[in-house]
């Protein structure tokens, strides 16, 4: 990752915490002030990667506007669990309007603020947008698009899970191929998701240009973080994918959630890395290169392509797509491997 | 703010919704032993002093240390760090240089004169330690600190047994073991030198003393039957490396002999190598099975020793010895061949094992003697009551750290014993095992190596052979250890909590569970480092 | 100050006078002058402090306008026909959440077929989804009726809608008095919300309602339109009192008072129901006009009032409930509960048909001397319709009915091979 590792102590940069590094250096998870802006209470499955990943997200987006932020949240897993009246989990001021219109009613929201801070008569306060795959690259995407193309000083995070989780895990054009979900099935010719043409979201933001693209995972908090932050020291159109895995939805335990990101990212399935005006400026290397298939075990919803008779071929196509990521992106410090 | 009914929340209002009652188990934070701590006989808590060390809080870290082990500069040199061997990071990279830092917080203290934390309130009880080795030592500095008075026997001109008879300057140099008995002695503790116990019950009795712990060594070497000419000159290498300590050297000739194989042959060899002579071991078996540590081995070779394997001593005559060629069988026993060869000799050095000298326990009432060692119960007690035993003289293995554990275990049931009671060890933890910490986490970090004095300087002086390391690479050192089961407060379980159910008590007050909202999820003890979080079913 | 201007132009200058803080909007015939008149005002520094989007769809426009709202600026935007439809899904939201938008509607024809002409099936089509709804007649109401919207929306914290028809009102050039920014000023006060997303005082807005709560939101939704009931004419006072005219209010009443027939109707289409009353009172029919302007909240006491004394009301709307009848109409029989009054629904003006006064004069005596149906259509051409149907009853495959239609009316491209 393009930030200066610590040395020197046992755990590295890795741990949420370290207790001999300097304050200001640590993580603000680690921070007993953070703003816990997902509070406790909500009622996320057990283990969910979502509710792990806002928490991580926007307490960071907090601390880097120092408490001027609003959030516009897409429908979806996230605002269902959080905010079930009369619960609300959210400490910030928060807004749920409709499943495709998130970044459109954040525009609106920025420009608000623009006209209000003109006028002398509010603060500089930040948007960010947030929705799950299905609400950013399906039946928001026009939304999207449109403020990507105005530019609008919004961060919008997707928080990855591959599928319609909160309506019982159907699929979305992010659901990876070969995977089982309420609506692709393993059964006949092609069990589970089909292989198409995939819709790789962060790239397409970056075919729009904007300021700043990044992806992220949950189980590298530390990367998150600066990814996040560096995000809101940018103005205009800005987006970060979050790799947030589904206990439920997967089929894998509740305890393997941030196992599971790092799988994605050390198999090069998931590429870590940023973009600025379209042109990918870092990546975040892969330590330790595992095959797919590693990543794929734990989840229930790939065991199809296990068992008695594996499905070869189709883990051959995965591992394909993950190599292919590992090139394009340079997940890798050397080729080989 | 006027907000339209159930379409708007005040911020907080789930805090309401306590998730807890969805659990079906709940992680516990616990404590596990870690291996190096299981593994150590002088029962360091090693993983606890580790941590200070880590932070640059040297001297607590050598408090914590001492607490357990008063002699961390010379088990820094002579210890054989078997708490390596277990250590968890040797899976990941190599073991944590333990042996190093503790080696690195002796020499800080030396050098800046920490002391000892002063000894609880007088108890009025007197205890004797015949022997001012390690064991005894240890055993004085363990029942000083408990408050007895404490006086310690020994029948030569200085403190420290072995350390100081036994073990080559190159390996442990005296300024370094005479601080360390000295800080012992400013406690409080009296130590008689050139006073050899003739007779422990008389002793005890004209001194008034309420309880003894005996810890005098084997200093006997062992002889073996060689056919020998009256003028070969056969000595056994005890002698030869207690009387290295006088003014006068041995004088052993030029082509110096060793018969043994065990560490006692490789000082000895790599002694007399220093002194000029041509040192040449001849050992029956192969280097394999030779009980002396394989660096040592490696070392003396280094140095320019020869080692003759497989060979045993036939007869000595005036200027050669004639050896055997042997052969391991099929159960590993060496077996004559019938071959014989001839060397050139000065000198044979015998290095055949170690006998204690028994003559004080005559007439000891209970007191039971074994195959030369004194046998002695859980609670380091010999038969006799209120007359307790450690180190080479009773069945163990025998090293010098093995024989400061049993200083201290002798010394908390002497303890126990003047009070009328007996010592009940807590039970111990589980040792936290490999697979239960997620080494994800640790951030690749190779040993730092030691700096090895060179050849030439090693060959001809004494001069300490291992150095030790600076306070960058200590630092980084204590820094590798991965704290097997003890939590060190990375903030895992707090930042890994989806529910924000975890809360930090602060710094050195690690974390509590909320369990009103923890719905047992188990990814705090998936992702935390050291296994310091365990998963138990909840009483439903 | 009096000037000759668009009616489009006339909205947005009126808009422009109420010191909106946010505009987004997406073009659609026939609502383009207007938001091509503010978006220049902006351009040209002539609107200060406001910020104006070019959003990628309807959709987006009214989300905009959802979040701009809830961040506490004073926001507008403006649609019509397939547009509004569009954000429907919006629409409801921004009723549902209780955020005061203005939005004008440019009345114009729902497809399929696709038709660009005015009629009222759209803003009707949304006639449950929360929002005020007013009607105006003139250029010189709907620029009026914009400065009352706004202030009525924010008094009451919901989103108004102020339809005009398509064409006939957006792209007349006609006479009207602009008000001044002092004025506008001293009538609407700035806005001041009731909620609002702000770090200071952070909220969760859009939580979700189960059934324990649901019904209660809802209801309170209606009760806030029954309190807009109250509040409507109460604005439309302290308008003429600033402004020195008569202009919005629940309804306006044309020699109701002593009519037997009494003809009921939104819009445009007023005026020359109107002129047609005037010719029809002079040959000594008793006959008079009620225009509705304020369709949502619906004024059934109003209504009833006005019109219980006569003896037959026809309702003329530019809206089909297909497969019922009269969307107005529907209503206003509701305002007539018990009463032994006739209800004609006369379906006029689809799709931008246009209303003469020959055919008027000659449905409102068929009216009169009752010898129309319940529901008639005004002006329908019969052979058409008949034709076709015969069509449709030949063959199975009879292809597209529109385009049989227009083959048989003789259109132009129809005759070309």
């Amino acid at each position: 990752m393009p930030l200066q590792p610590v040395k020197f102590y046992q755990t590295g940069t890795f741990t949420v915490g370290n207790r001999l590094l300097a304050p200001e250096e640590r993580s603000v998870q680690a921070n007993m002030e953070r703003t816990n802006s997902l509070n406790s209470g909500h009622r996320a499955c057990q283990g969910c990667g979502e509710a792990l990943g806002a928490r991580y997200a926007i307490d960071a987006a907090m601390t880097a506007t120092k408490g001027q932020l609003v959030a516009v949240n897409a429908t979806g897993c996230l605002e269902v669990f959080s905010t079930p009246y009369p619960e609300t989990s959210w400490q910030i001021p928060w807004i749920h309007s409709l499943f495709g219109n998130t970044a459109a009613v954040a525009t609106g929201i920025a420009a608000a603020i623009k006209v209000k801070h003109a006028k002398g008569q509010g603060k500089d306060v930040r948007v960010v947008a947030q929705g799950g795959d299905g609400g950013t690259t399906d039946i928001g995407f026009g939304c999207l698009s449109g403020m990507f193309e105005r530019n609008d000083d919004v961060l919008y995070i997707c928080y990855d899970n591959g599928g319609y989780m909160n309506t019982g895990v159907q699929r979305s054009s992010a659901t990876p191929p070969a995977a089982r979900t309420a609506t692709t099935m393993p059964l006949g010719p092609e069990p589970g998701n089909p292989f198409g043409q995939g819709k790789f979201m962060p790239a397409l933001a970056m075919a729009h240009e904007i300021p700043y693209v990044a992806t992220a995972t949950v189980a590298d908090l530390r990367d998150l973080e600066y990814k996040v932050k560096k995000a809101m020291s940018f103005r205009g159109a800005r987006y970060i994918q979050i790799h947030v895995p589904c206990p439920l939805g997967w089929g894998a335990a509740s305890k393997d959630t941030i196992l599971l990101s790092r799988l994605a990212k050390e198999s090069g399935t998931f590429p870590v890395f940023e973009a600025e005006y379209g042109e990918l400026t870092s990546s975040s290397k892969i330590r330790r290169l595992v095959p797919v298939e590693e990543y794929l075990k734990p989840q229930k919803r790939f065991a199809h392509l296990f068992g008695k008779t594996p499905a070869v071929e189709t883990i051959a196509r995965l591992q394909a797509l993950a190599d292919r990521n590992i090139r394009r992106y340079k997940l890798l410090d050397k080729e080989a491997n | 703010m006027d907000k339209p009914f159930a379409i708007t929340l005040d911020p907080g209002s789930s805090l309401a919704n306590h998730t807890g009652s969805w659990r079906t188990e709940r992680p516990v934070y616990v404590d596990r032993l870690p291996p190096c701590n299981n593994q150590c006989p002088a029962g360091e808590d090693i993983q606890g002093w580790l941590f200070h060390a880590e932070s640059g809080n040297y001297e607590k870290a050598w408090q914590h240390l001492t607490k357990d082990n008063p002699f961390p500069a010379i088990m820094g040199r002579v210890c054989y760090h078997s708490c390596e061997s277990v250590c968890n990071r040797a899976k990941i990279d190599s073991a944590v240089g333990i042996n190093s830092v503790e080696r690195f917080l002796g020499d800080e203290a030396i050098k800046r004169q920490w002391k000892f934390s002063q000894a609880a309130t007088d108890t009025g009880k007197h205890v004797l330690i015949v022997g001012a080795g390690p064991s005894g030592m240890s055993a004085a500095y363990h029942l000083r600190r408990f408050g007895h008075r404490v006086t310690v026997y020994d029948a030569g001109p200085f403190m420290g047994g072995m350390m100081r008879f036994g073990i080559p300057k190159y390996r442990l140099p005296r300024d370094i073991l005479d601080a360390e008995m000295q800080r012992v002695v400013d406690l409080g503790v009296e130590v008689k030198l050139n006073s050899k116990v003739d007779n422990i019950l008389e002793t005890m009795k004209s001194g008034k003393f309420d309880a003894a712990f005996l810890a005098v060594g084997a200093h006997i070497g062992k002889r073996a039957f060689i056919p020998a000419g009256a003028v070969s000159k056969i000595i056994d290498a005890v002698s030869v490396l207690r009387s290295m300590e006088n003014e006068e050297k041995p004088m052993l000739g030029r082509r110096v002999v060793v018969y043994g194989g065990g560490n006692t042959a490789i000082d000895v060899a790599r002694t007399a190598k220093r002194m000029g002579a041509e040192p040449i071991i001849v050992y029956r078996r192969n280097r394999e099975k030779a009980p002396a540590h394989d660096f040592e081995i490696e070392e003396a070779m280094q140095e320019g020793v020869m080692i003759k394997w497989l060979s045993t001593i036939k007869e000595a005559g005036d200027a050669n010895i004639t050896i055997e060629k042997m052969e391991l069988d099929d159960t590993g026993f060496p077996q004559p061949t019938g071959e014989f060869e001839t060397l050139e000799a000065d000198s044979v050095v015998l290095a055949l094992g170690q006998d204690v000298d028994l003559g004080l326990l005559d007439d000891v009432p209970g007191l039971v003697v074994t195959d030369g060692v004194v046998t002695v119960d859980s609670n380091m007690m010999t038969g006799h009551a209120g007359i307790f035993a450690g180190g080479d003289m009773v069945p163990a293995d025998r090293n010098i750290t093995i024989a400061v554990g049993h200083g201290k275990k002798a010394a908390r049931n002497i303890d126990a014993w003047l009070l009328g009671t007996s010592y009940v060890a807590p039970p111990k933890h589980e040792v936290a095992n490999f697979e239960s910490l997620n080494t994800w986490y640790y951030a690749d970090a190779p040993k730092t190596v030691r700096p090895t004095l060179d050849i030439i300087r090693r060959q001809s002086t004494f001069e300490e052979v291992q150095g030790g390391l600076d306070e960058n690479n200590a630092l980084f050192e204590a820094r590798r250890c991965l704290s097997c089961g003890n939590c060190f407060e990375c903030d895992n379980c707090y930042g890994v909590c989806p529910d924000n159910a975890v809360i930090k008590l602060g710094p050195g007050n690690r974390f509590k569970f909320n369990l009103d909202y923890c719905k047992g999820c188990g990814i705090c003890v998936a992702e935390c480092p050291c296994g310091a979080i365990t998963m138990e079913p909840e009483n439903i | 100050m009096l000037k000759q201007i668009e009616g489009s132009h006339a909205v947005a200058e009126a808009v422009a006078l109420c010191r909106p803080e946010v505009i987004c909007a997406y073009p659609i015939s026939p609502q383009t002058h207007i938001v091509e008149g503010v978006g220049e005002m902006v351009k040209s520094g002539e609107l200060t402090d406001c910020e104006y989007l070019n959003v990628e769809s309807e959709f987006a426009a009214m989300s905009v306008a959802i979040g701009s709202s809830a961040a506490g600026a004073r926001t507008y935007t403006a649609t019509a026909s397939q547009g509004l439809l569009f954000m429907v899904e919006a629409v409801f939201n921004a009723s549902g959440l209780g955020l005061p938008i203005v939005m004008t509607v440019a009345n114009r024809a729902i497809g399929a077929p696709i038709n660009i002409w005015n009629d009222h099936s759209d803003s009707l089509s949304q006639r449950d989804c929360g929002w005020i709804q007013l009607f105006a007649e003139t250029n010189q109401e709907a620029l009026d009726l914009h400065i009352q919207a706004f202030k009525l929306a924010e008094e009451v914290s919901l989103p108004v809608m102020v339809c005009m028809d398509g064409f006939i009102l957006t792209h007349a050039y006609e006479r009207v008095d602009m008000p001044t920014q002092e004025q506008v000023d001293s009538y609407l006060p700035s806005y001041e919300p009731r909620q609002v997303l702000d770090p200071a005082d952070p909220v969760s807005i859009g939580a979700m309602v189960g059934p324990e709560a649901f019904m209660e939101v809802r209801y309170l939704a209606h009760a806030k339109q029954m309190q807009a009931l109250e509040l409507i004419p109460q604005l439309a006072e302290e308008f003429k009192e600033v402004f020195g005219r008569e202009s919005g209010g629940l309804i306006r009443k044309y020699f109701t008072d002593d009519s037997e027939t009494i003809v009921v109707a939104m819009g445009s289409v007023l005026g020359t129901i109107k002129d047609v009353a005037d010719e029809m009172r002079s040959t000594g029919e008793k006959i008079g006009v009620l225009g509705i302007t304020s369709y949502r909240p619906f004024p059934i006491d109003a209504v009833r009032a006005a019109l219980r004394n006569s003896k037959r009301v026809v309702v003329l709307e530019k809206s089909l409930a297909v497969g019922l009848g009269g969307i107005l109409a529907s209503d206003v029989r509701k305002s007539l509960r018990k009463l032994p009054i006739d209800v004609f629904t006369v379906i006029a003006g689809l799709g931008g048909r246009a209303i003469t006064k020959k055919s008027l004069h000659e449905m409102f005596q068929k009216v009169i001397t009752e010898e129309v149906e319940s529901v008639t259509f005004l002006d329908l051409d019969w052979g058409v319709i008949d034709r076709q149907l015969e069509r449709e009853r030949q063959t199975r495959r009879s292809g597209p009915a529109a385009e049989n239609m227009l083959r048989d009316i003789g259109t132009v491209a129809s005759k070309i091979a």
